[in-house]
């Protein structure tokens, strides 16, 4: 039996679980309202303070696993029922606060917002700007900070409170990385769910020969199930009805290849160039540093590079990608890769579906996975992506300086952007992920506590092509388009 | 034309199907057969037991490796050529 985190993960799961149960049967769409009253059966409330509230959040989250907000873009959604338990004010003066003679709040205090009455001091919530100098100036930290955590998370500064103390997120600045779910501790953030298309492909894969379904695995796989082994998930992943289960991590050897030559090439123009595979960090260029747009290597990302490799085999394939990675589901969409991978599910969702069609993880036989090259697989952890480049240069023994800086999680990223930005980078290529460790700390992760960078390069061991290019050998990569077009978006 | 189709899902792939692929590759570039044979590899074709699976056009799946891959050649490709 998996182990959930928290109640707000194991509530999302049970949603999801349902929801997919509904749509394996076929009754998902005259059951869908029912699943509220399995999941908070009353007649107390499992999560909110009475069973009609916890009930109409656990409806807005069927919505969402059944794809949402269709007039909203983006894949991040507030559930605004849920969203309303976080003070609005960041700063407040406890009872901890000793009414002193010094006053160093109000000396500290830029706007003077902070009066005193009797032996107490408050602040003036009109006038403070959340500057956070009373708060490091009283002695007996009696200054309580409470940013929203969904707030404090978010790296693009793209949530904010409206009038009724609800967040909103703005699509403009949202990068979909996810973090503001993870960290929303009332579960009032969630990303929409593309579970109900995918069976739907599934049962239509069964009927029709001419529709083969393939799953795409995230490298990532090897740091997320601790009780099974990886063979016995793709057993599981076959019997829910996939055609066949391929790394992800083959198509991290073609962009591999691809953006080594692409960086020899060009970086005499360029001067710096960036990944391209994490898509919130691509995301977060366009958006915060938009003068780095054109450094931005043109590769496309190993998902869609699998994906169209499979399509170039197989002329019935449609293509699944489950990762955890929330960005991704995002990047299906753009303009200039759209059609190339059908879908993206998260590894909370495939374990949802694996249970909705009661198939036992645990019992299930050891199936086999092994598609791509050592490099490929250590693509899932930050400096993964670089060393496989260094592996190609010297294997082809390209003459070219090559002096990478690796950004573990966006903090990291955006201070190299900022350097970069004055001219002062001591290096020609930024390896940027926005998760922290790598895809490996993504954000639909089945569990977020620290995750071992081992568990991904011993995983990477077990691959029996050692190099990317004995990945590739029987493959005729050329043919497939691999350049992304950014003009288009 | 002949389709050659390998099998290079990861059961096959593990039991050496890069090599069935490179050893054909090499009998079909010795022989000069190279515009009457084409050499396909294919994901999944769903007889994983019988790794590595190979399909000659439609016809039933056949399981070679690496040290019989002549045989087969002569067995099931030439006689349609």
């Amino acid at each position: 039996m998996r182990k959930f985190e928290s109640k707000v993960q194991l509530i999302k799961y049970e949603v999801l679980r349902e929801v997919s149960r509904f749509a394996m049967e076929g009754t998902l769409m005259d059951k869908y309202d029912q699943i509220s009253r399995m999941i908070e059966p009353g007649p107390k409330s499992r999560s909110r303070c009475c069973i009609y509230k916890g009930r109409a959040i656990v409806e807005e989250r069927v919505k969402l696993a059944m794809g949402g907000d269709k007039e909203n873009p983006n894949i991040i959604e507030v559930i605004e029922t849920a969203c309303d338990e976080c003070p609005i004010n960041r700063f407040t003066i406890t009872e901890a606060c000793r009414g002193c003679l010094a006053h160093r709040c109000s000396e500290a205090c830029p706007v003077d917002a902070i009066f005193h009455v009797g032996q107490r001091a408050y602040i003036n919530q009109e006038k403070c700007i959340e500057c956070g100098r009373c708060r490091d100036a009283c002695q007996y930290n009696a200054v309580s900070d409470v940013l929203r955590p969904c707030r404090g998370a978010c790296p693009t500064k793209a949530i904010s409170i409206d009038e009724n103390k609800k967040i909103v997120i703005d699509n403009e600045k949202c990068i979909q990385c996810g973090v503001c779910i993870v960290k929303c501790p009332f579960g009032a953030i969630m990303d929409k769910s593309f579970i109900v298309e995918t069976i739907d492909l599934l049962k239509k894969s069964k009927e029709e020969k001419n529709l083969h379904l393939y799953a795409v695995i995230a490298p990532a796989v090897a740091s997320q199930f601790k009780d099974v082994k990886i063979g016995q998930v793709i057993t599981a992943i076959k019997k829910l009805g996939f055609h066949d289960v391929v790394e992800a991590a083959l198509g991290a050897d073609m962009v591999a290849l691809h953006e080594t030559h692409e960086f020899a090439e060009t970086i005499e123009d360029k001067k710096i160039m960036t990944s391209s595979c994490c898509p919130a960090f691509v995301s977060y260029i366009e958006k915060c540093y938009p003068e780095f747009s054109k450094n931005i290597s043109t590769s496309v990302s190993p998902m869609i590079a699998i994906s169209r490799l499979i399509k170039k085999m197989d002329h019935k394939a449609k293509v699944i990608f489950i990762g955890p990675c929330t960005a991704k589901k995002a990047e299906v969409n753009q303009a200039d890769v759209k059609g190339s991978t059908e879908y993206v599910l998260t590894f909370e969702e495939l374990c949802a579906m694996i249970d909705a069609a009661d198939i036992e993880i645990e019992k299930c036989e050891e199936d086999v996975l092994n598609n791509a090259s050592f490099f490929g697989r250590i693509f899932a952890r930050s400096g993964g992506l670089t060393e496989s480049i260094k592996h190609i240069i010297e294997e082809e023994n390209i003459q070219v300086e090559f002096t990478p800086v690796t950004c573990d999680g966006i903090a990291e990223c955006d201070k190299a952007l900022k350097i970069a930005k004055v001219g002062r980078l001591q290096g020609n290529f930024i390896e940027g992920m926005a998760c922290t460790g790598g895809c490996i700390g993504g954000a639909a992760s089945l569990h977020h506590g620290p995750k071992d960078r081992k568990d991904i390069d011993k995983y990477g061991e077990l691959a029996i092509e050692k190099g990317v290019k004995d990945a590739l050998r029987v493959f005729k990569v050329d043919e497939i388009d691999l350049h992304r077009d950014f003009k288009k978006l | 034309m002949t389709i050659i189709h390998v099998c290079i899902g990861s059961a096959c792939h593990l039991k050496g199907a890069y090599n069935v692929i490179h050893g054909l590759q090499k009998i079909v570039e010795d022989r000069k057969l190279e515009d009457q044979i084409i050499i396909k590899a294919n994901f999944c074709l769903g007889e994983c037991t019988k790794a590595v699976s190979v399909r000659v056009n439609d016809n039933p799946i056949l399981s070679v490796d690496e040290k019989n891959v002549e045989t087969f050649f002569e067995e099931y490709v030439l006689g349609r050529v």
